[in-house]
């Protein structure tokens, strides 16, 4: 599980030799831990308007600093960096090899707040000023912009100026390097910059807790939702379903939303039954042994939250399989044991759960798919429709449940080290860790993170969306 | 165990005035192996450990301080002096949880549950965990006489004179183990020897033996194909199933095997490898609680420990078979609390052999053996063959001596559940249990489901 060559390469004379010859250099991300800074630096705001000032006021609130003259940002970082080694656009310089000594700390990120945007004329100067203060960045700094989703009803130079913040942004975050990421916040229409769901995005992707989250946008389509009380315990009080969860990415769920307050019921098929015996009791919760395609499996799982823990307010569908083959060579036997257990278990559970009439209001269901869903992987057509189906199905069950304030979300995966993805052959490892802006594979706990903030209150606003975790892998969007 | 129960009624043998309930929350274990299998090199308090774990998972008891644990194993190492309570010290449950050892050969686990559910009842403990171990794998082997005798003269030696005299005492027949057998040490006649005269006694046919084995395996893995393990059963070491189960085996597979033991009987001898029980490593645990205690924690009752009793017989002058006890023992209990086979809706009898099973039924049904030894007017009864045993029992499972109580136990009461669920009897549904022993022992007790 361990990457090697990441370690050999962040320090001494791997770090050089690596240098000379021009090899990618992944840096350790930066990734959440209680109590830590929000970011590693303060935080340059771009922008005017009512966005703006509501972004200032709750950065404020969580206690990092903000400078709104994108002026004074750069000559203080600038200065620093104007002796580095790199300038090109590709390699922008690598800052954080020496601590700034000046009174100026390296910015921890930039937030460009676009919102009010209506032509894409008005693009150059907020982004124009972002480009300069790029230098400025620590390491594992964050930019993130904050604009409005466009739609078929905007005016086309309104729409052009909206989707044209998506392409500024999936670039942008290819040109950061050392652990730096850039993500959005797409408002839809009438919704403000300063309702909670919007103000925990921005949390989430300036928080280490979005390490591997990177040229990726989240779409915050209503005002509902509410900030925890406390930033660290998100999901105090609730209670969520996890499957899948006896190893891999399904057990670093469990622990994140453990570790984050969630009183967990964990679920395995029997014969991972001791795997999960020890997740549960390392998370302080319940093991429920059960094949989740058996047909009365949702039945059995909401008996088992509400009698046992008196609640039912998260289930996270992570349980999936591979069974890969050409096409040209797939049985029926592997193509229909990847459907039932990745998409048709998943389906028959949440019409089992949202026809009981037991679940409460603001039920939050968070799928795992994958980036093999999205841009496809040759020998997987049969996880890739499963996964694609997992996307669709989020979309069409975040209709759903809007009524009673639930939400329905998926989380993409991408290069994730896992037992899984440990098996590949060497070669074929190396190259698909390194195929993202990141240049290293992510890790469970990174898949974790973006589930456990779609499952928390602060995200009530948000469903329906599909975050890739993949540290913007080349494929795909 | 004269105990106010003798005076109630015979609708709710459950409810004695002034004795509150104790019930059974549900069970875990890992499953059973052949001896010399998935097990070898576990010890009976890694198999302990391991099955109180699955318990603290299945029920959310992390942490939690349970009034008692009693468990115990047959074959056990000097070492494991205290292997209860160093299992529960070594199980996310809270360190300050008491435990202590049992050991009442086969019976171990069942009085493991019988002594706990007392202890909740009479309001001394709120819950409890029963169960038991036992490895024959991992058996404990005694130096000889000899080298004993010899290493403890010289850990007293204090001169090198007075050492080297003691080793000098050593004999090379000394060096050779003394491995534990299954043998009666007043008969010396192993268990399978006891049972094969007596199922000579009671004119047991092989056919009949084999039929009962073959009922016992198709039960089991019926009960594994419908699930009915995934909450009381957890892998351990690779194993998901009782590695004995033989799911394909028929009558036809069974009628080829030698007979094993009573050979010298000859023609009479019908005891085989398929119609005995192997020897097998495993560990099982019971929680039991309060109503109180279980309802505070949202947790399941599935079903009343009603009562149990044990009995004796004497063996050793062939008065009675060694694995017979059961026999004396249910009517017994069943008069106490006034109650017949006729209200029973499951049986749950030890398998050691089927033989054992076979022998039992025949002398209920004997009237006068019940009227000579068990001082009835007549016949006791008939055991309902379709109520018996019906998700298999140790032929299929396995044996792990102390571990068959705990596994009984958790398995009757969850099928009691259902039962009982089901609401067309109109009443909770009945079990009783009975296990044989080593010495001529038998432990019997009665559940109902909730």
């Amino acid at each position: 599980m361990a990457d090697k060559y990441t370690d050999f390469v962040s320090r001494g004379w791997g770090r050089d030799l690596a240098k000379r010859l021009g090899l990618p250099q992944p840096v350790r991300l930066r990734r959440y831990e209680p109590g830590a800074p929000l970011v590693p630096g303060p935080v340059l705001l771009i922008g005017t308007g009512p966005g703006a000032d509501s972004l200032e006021t709750a950065l404020k609130g969580w206690d990092v600093e903000v400078l709104r003259d994108p002026g004074i940002a750069t000559a203080a970082g600038g200065t620093h960096d104007a002796g580095g080694s790199a300038s090109s656009s590709a390699s922008p310089a690598a800052p954080g090899a020496n601590a700034p000594t000046g009174g100026t700390a390296k910015l921890g990120g930039i937030v460009l707040a676009l919102d009010s945007i209506t032509r894409p004329e008005d693009l150059a100067g907020p982004v124009l000023a972002a480009g300069r203060a790029l230098r400025s960045l620590a390491p594992n700094a964050r930019v993130v912009t904050v604009s409005r989703r466009s739609s078929t009803a905007d005016e086309p130079a309104l729409a052009a100026a909206r989707a044209g913040v998506e392409g500024i942004l999936r670039s942008l975050a290819k040109e950061l390097r050392s652990g730096a990421t850039g993500n959005g916040i797409l408002l839809a229409e009438g919704v403000s910059a300063e309702v909670p769901s919007a103000l925990g995005a921005l949390r989430f992707l300036l928080s280490g807790r979005s390490a591997f989250v990177d040229g990726q946008f989240l779409t915050v389509g209503t005002a509902k939702g509410e900030l925890p009380a406390d930033p660290d315990k998100p999901l105090a009080g609730k209670v969520a379903v996890v499957t899948g969860a006896a190893r891999g990415i399904g057990a670093a769920i469990a622990r994140t939303l453990a570790r984050d307050g969630a009183k967990l019921v964990v679920v395995d098929v029997p014969a991972a039954g001791d795997s999960l015996a020890k997740v549960a009791n390392e998370v302080r919760g319940t093991a429920l042994q059960l094949d989740i395609t058996k047909p009365d499996a949702g039945e059995r799982i909401l008996e088992h939250a509400l009698s046992r823990h008196g609640a039912f307010d998260i289930l996270v569908h992570n349980a999936g399989i591979t069974r890969d083959k050409l096409l040209a060579n797939m049985d029926a036997a592997k193509w229909d044991a990847v459907i039932a257990v990745n998409i048709a278990a998943q389906l028959r559970i949440n019409d089992a759960l949202m026809g009981s009439g037991r679940l409460p209001d603001g039920f939050r269901i968070v799928s795992v798919a994958s980036t093999s869903g999205i841009a496809g992987n040759r020998g997987q057509t049969n996880y890739a429709a499963s996964k694609a189906g997992v996307m669709g199905m989020v979309r069409s069950t975040a209709a759903r449940l809007a009524a009673t304030g639930g939400t329905a979300n998926a989380v993409a995966p991408g290069f994730i080290e896992t037992e899984m993805t440990a098996k590949i052959p060497f070669a074929t490892r190396e190259v698909a860790r390194r195929l993202n802006s990141l240049q290293q594979g992510g890790l469970p706990l990174d898949v974790a993170e973006a589930i456990g903030f779609f499952a928390s209150d602060a995200a009530g606003g948000i469903s329906g969306n599909v975050l890739r975790v993949c540290g913007q892998n080349l494929v795909g969007q | 165990m004269s105990t106010p129960s003798s005076t109630s009624s015979p609708s709710s043998p459950s409810s004695p005035a002034g004795i509150r309930r104790a019930v059974v929350v549900g069970g875990n274990r890992i499953p059973f192996a052949r001896a010399n299998g998935a097990y070898t090199r576990t010890s009976n308090q890694d198999m302990l450990t391991a099955a109180l774990d699955g318990l603290v998972a299945r029920f959310g008891l992390q942490d939690e301080r349970i009034g008692e644990v009693a468990a115990g194993a047959v074959l056990k190492h000097s070492r494991d002096f205290n292997l209860t309570r160093e299992s529960v010290l070594g199980s996310a449950l809270s360190p300050e949880t008491p435990a202590y050892d049992v050991q009442q050969a086969c019976a171990t686990g069942l009085e493991t549950v019988l002594q706990l559910s007392d202890k909740i009842k009479l309001g001394r403990i709120e819950s409890g965990i029963a169960g038991g171990v036992d490895s024959t794998s991992d058996a404990p082997i005694a130096v000889s006489e000899g080298l004993r005798d010899v290493l403890l003269e010289l850990s007293r030696a204090k001169t090198l004179q007075q050492k080297l005299k003691a080793v000098s005492r050593l004999r090379p027949k000394d060096l050779a183990p003394d491995a534990p057998g299954t043998g009666e040490p007043r008969t010396g006649l192993s268990m399978g020897e006891h049972q094969a005269l007596t199922t000579k006694q009671w004119n047991i046919t092989r056919e009949a033996q084999d039929e009962l084995a073959l009922a016992s395996h198709k039960n089991l893995a019926a009960a594994y194909d419908r699930g009915f393990f995934d909450d009381l059963v957890t892998p351990y070491r690779g194993l998901t199933k009782d590695s004995n189960l033989r799911a394909d085996t028929s009558m036809e597979k069974m009628g080829k095997l030698s007979p094993v033991f009573g050979r010298h009987l000859g023609a009479d001898a019908t005891m085989t490898a398929g119609n005995s029980t192997p020897l097998t490593d495993g560990a099982a645990a019971v929680l039991l609680a309060s109503e109180e205690w279980a309802a505070a924690r949202d947790l399941p009752i599935l079903a009343d420990v009603v009562d149990g009793e044990a009995a004796a017989v004497d063996f050793v002058h062939g008065k009675d078979g060694l694995l017979m006890a059961p026999v004396f023992a249910v009517p017994r209990l069943l008069a106490r609390l006034g109650l017949t086979l006729e209200d029973f809706d499951y049986f749950e009898i030890h398998e050691a052999f089927a033989g054992t099973v076979l022998a039992t039924l025949a002398a209920w049904e004997d009237a006068d053996f019940c009227r000579e030894r068990l001082g009835l007017e007549g016949a006791f009864g008939k055991v309902d063959r379709a109520k018996l045993n019906v998700n298999g029992s140790s032929l299929a499972a396995g044996h792990p001596f102390a571990a068959t109580g705990g596994r009984i136990v958790a398995s009757l009461a969850k099928q009691l559940h259902e039962r009982t669920d089901a609401g067309d009897l109109g009443r909770p549904a009945r079990g009783l249990i009975s296990v044989c022993a080593a010495g001529g022992m038998g432990v019997v007790a009665v559940l109902e489901g909730r």
